[in-house]
């Protein structure tokens, strides 16, 4: 619809799809927002290089005692990091922490950053090396740990750190990582993996949605490297940092929810800060070349057949210091009241589509943990629910994922069985990646 | 009001307090007019003067659009478009204009079409329509041409125009209808006391006389429409067939989806004072027959034809106003000479209201050529 850009920022293109025509009386308005964002001025679409926004990364890595079992997860552990570092681009800050029962920088050391060249390359891996592990589990600490470090390094504006753990919070309450999480949201983002099966899928998935970041399972130690280089390389293309989704909505009107759709289902409703009259910002994170979908719901004040309304105005914005905001690009989500069944009553493809993967995801976590509490009826329905969606949806990734808990009888109708002796790998494997969607069959 | 300091009659020095002038009486302050009131524009709906891009930065109401009302009046012809009550937006659209022959005949043209709804951009089909056919009858006109030829010649320029819309490279609305631009048509050319009427689907043109005791108002157009089909092939009488959910679904337009055109024209020259109507459904739908139609046509119409479009236009959205109304007015005198070309169909003598037997041949008149 609209885009604003100006060179060397990515540009942002802004697509609404709705159906705006309402029934008499209907109040409530739905529309997917797609939000692309493509490589500004001369970079032409490639990530840009050391000339580009200053990045800092922290690698945080779990050296609690129980990733000496087996004695290979360590060993992967270490090899992963390295690859990490291998793939930080030259310039970008960054740091190595070791996380146990308190978090320890474990390079440079000095309570700071590092500048990515040869030499620090070969001292970070040398330090990695010493690595032993021993210990608890404070998820909280190391996340405290790394906001320090970012602080110590203002100047970057992209701001990325990879958390690897394979247990859970065990060494401190629930509430010291939440604090943690509360002082380090907004400072920096973060994608979480979880190695093995020991730890758990809904803590982790906390800190990953906090931080705007991916939650994954790598149950085989041994794919750690090449998950963390392709995050890294992620992190590295990342052009604008501290993006914020803005949603501008008429008198009296309430936005019932704001949710990433695509690539992954996040819900962003409690994420809201307000931006002035009638706007609020729902925090989107670091954009390189990348798109993304939001599904935005709006209940708007009834008009009169006829009428036509302002619903939400959408925009990308980047927040300044001086607390203006920068827009990036704008699309419009309107209301149209007719009489006229025949448009009133037609469901957008796109909203269709993404109210059923969002279905699914629920459906799947719905699942998992009857199944857990031994509910197996509802187990068995939940799963079924989801293998439905999951079919109509064309999310093959995702109903692949469930064959492996399920035997399907009958896809389109839902129809399912719990396979026996289902693996805890696969189990969590399904669960970690449940939020993930594909977008529209075209 | 500025603040005086002599009086504007006597130019006697005055003081600020003074409402009259002490030498001669000349009153000094009035209530104030809407010139001297500062123009803000405000929000029909909520009344804030926050305003952006069309929308009220308030309470998110849609601001009035340049379609949604349109009027405009050049001699011998005058026409009202509006959005109506039920439609966020006006898909009908309309031109007026005169011009004359190389002889100096002046000559009057006016253009009506409706988007068709279950079209992509039907707004913008309405006005292309409109803006090609205009164009083609005022320079066919001007070169002389016969207007009967100008006005087939006209509507295959605006079915060019409104097709070329499916192919100018504006992306598909997803989800939305992507059936090529269309829309309907209706014009009416009037010229040394000829009326030539030109139409495709459900836009109309009725004849409607001054006296209305004496003459009866004809409707000139037939409906290209599944209704008139089911009558025309005597299938179902008139009632049943309008009855029907189907009846107003049109069997022909302008663009691309159209399978074939089939441009009808009829030409007549009225024999008493009146007025022609071209409309669109929004009109015709709350007075179908000529005479109920006749019935809210003012009786100065001929004199007064904004006035009397306005009041048609009025009418529709009091009794509904369901859909987008447009309606061109054209006054028409009959010549004073004898007509010079050959009669027509239509240049029947009059049917007297006191003749029982009077029949108007009018569908069989009115007949596109080759049926």
């Amino acid at each position: 619809m609209a885009s604003l850009s100006k060179p060397g920022a990515p540009r942002f293109d802004v697509d609404v799809f709705q159906n705006e025509y309402l029934a008499q009386g209907a109040r409530e308005v739905n529309a997917i927002v797609t939000v692309t964002a493509t490589g500004g001025g001369t970079s032409g679409g490639r990530p840009l290089s050391a000339a580009g926004p200053g990045a800092a990364v922290v690698l945080v890595i779990d050296c609690s005692g129980s990733m000496e079992h087996p004695g290979t997860k360590m060993r992967h552990a270490r090899e992963a990091t390295a690859a990490a570092i291998d793939t930080l681009r030259e310039g970008v800050a960054f740091a190595v922490v070791a996380g146990t029962h308190e978090a320890v920088d474990v390079f440079p050391g000095n309570g700071r950053l590092a500048v990515v060249d040869t030499y620090t390359r070969g001292h970070a891996k040398e330090a990695l090396r010493r690595l032993k592990p021993a210990g608890g589990t404070a998820i909280g600490t190391w996340i405290t740990k790394a906001r320090q470090l970012f602080d110590s390094h203002p100047q970057a504006s992209i701001r990325h750190a990879v958390l690897l753990t394979d247990g859970r919070n065990e060494h401190e309450q629930p509430a010291d990582l939440q604090r943690a999480l509360d002082a380090a949201t907004g400072a920096f983002t973060a994608d979480c993996r979880g190695v093995g099966t020991d730890w758990e899928v809904a803590e982790l998935r906390k800190i990953s949605s906090a931080l705007l970041g991916t939650v994954d399972i790598v149950a085989e130690p041994s794919g750690l490297a090449d998950d963390f280089r392709a995050m890294m390389a992620a992190a590295m293309g990342k052009q604008v940092a501290d993006v914020a989704l803005r949603v501008w909505t008429p008198a009296n009107a309430r936005v019932k929810f704001v949710k990433q759709v695509a690539p992954a289902v996040e819900d962003l409703s409690d994420r809201r800060t307000e931006a002035g009259t009638r706007a609020g910002d729902y925090p989107t994170g670091s954009w390189g070349d990348e798109s993304r979908d939001y599904h935005v719901c709006v209940e708007v004040p009834a008009a009169a057949v006829g009428n036509e309304m302002l619903a939400a105005r959408i925009s990308l914005v980047l927040p300044q210091p001086d607390g203006t905001a920068e827009v990036l690009g704008q699309g419009l989500v309107r209301a149209v009241w007719t009489d006229d069944l025949a448009s009133s009553t037609r469901i957008n493809a796109q909203v269709a589509h993404y109210t059923g993967q969002a279905e699914l995801a629920d459906s799947i976590r719905d699942g998992l943990e009857a199944h857990r509490a031994g509910d197996l009826d509802r187990a068995t329905a939940k799963l079924g629910a989801a293998v439905r969606l999951a079919h109509a949806g064309g999310n093959e990734g995702t109903l692949k994922l469930l064959r492996k808990v399920v035997d399907v009888v009958d896809a389109r109708e839902g129809t399912v069985r719990f396979r026996k002796n289902v693996s805890e790998a696969d189990s969590m494997t399904l669960e970690t990646r449940s939020t993930k969607t594909v977008r529209v069959k075209k | 009001m500025p603040q005086q300091t002599e009086c504007p009659t006597c130019a006697e020095p005055l003081g600020p307090q003074d409402a009259f002038c002490g030498a001669c009486g000349t009153a000094l302050t009035g209530p104030p007019t809407l010139r001297d009131l500062p123009v803000v524009p405000s929000c029909p709906n909520c009344g804030s003067t926050e305003l952006a891009d069309g929308w009220c930065q308030r309470c998110g109401h849609a601001q009035p659009r340049e379609r949604d009302h349109q009027e405009h009046e050049v001699t011998g012809v005058a026409a009202v478009s509006d959005r109506g009550l039920r439609h966020h937006r006006n898909e009908d659209a309309f031109g007026v204009a005169a011009t004359e022959g190389p002889d100096g005949t002046p000559a009057v043209v006016a253009v009506v079409c409706d988007g068709v709804s279950s079209s992509a951009r039907p707004d913008e089909a309405s006005a292309t329509a409109v803006g090609a056919a205009t164009d083609s009858l005022l320079g066919a006109l001007a070169a002389g041409r016969d207007p009967g030829q100008a006005m087939h010649e006209a509507i295959g320029a605006a079915n060019r125009a409104v097709t070329a819309l499916a192919h100018d490279g504006t992306p598909a609305e997803p989800g939305r209808h992507n059936n090529a631009p269309a829309c309907t048509y209706v014009s009416a050319v009037s010229t040394g006391g000829l009326v030539t009427i030109g139409w495709v689907g459900d836009t109309r043109a009725y004849w409607i006389p001054d006296d209305r005791e004496s003459a009866e108002p004809y409707r000139l157009t037939e409906d290209d429409s599944w209704a008139a089909r089911m009558v025309a092939a005597e299938l179902m009488d008139e009632a049943e067939a309008y009855a029907d959910p189907r009846a107003h679904a049109i069997t022909g337009w302008l663009g691309a989806d159209a399978e074939e055109l089939d441009p009808h024209t009829v030409s007549f020259t009225p024999h008493v004072p009146g007025v022609l109507l071209i409309c669109t459904d929004g009109l015709w739908n709350y007075a179908e027959a000529a005479t109920d139609l006749a019935f809210f046509v003012r009786a100065d119409a001929r004199a007064e034809p904004l006035a009397a479009a306005r009041a048609l236009v009025r009418f529709a959205v009091e009794r509904g106003g369901h859909d987008n109304i447009t309606v061109a007015v054209l006054p028409i005198d009959p010549p004073t000479a004898p007509a010079v070309h050959d009669a027509t169909l239509l240049d029947v003598p009059l049917p007297r209201a006191a003749d029982p037997d009077a029949t108007v041949p009018l569908r069989r008149a009115v007949e596109p050529a080759g049926n």
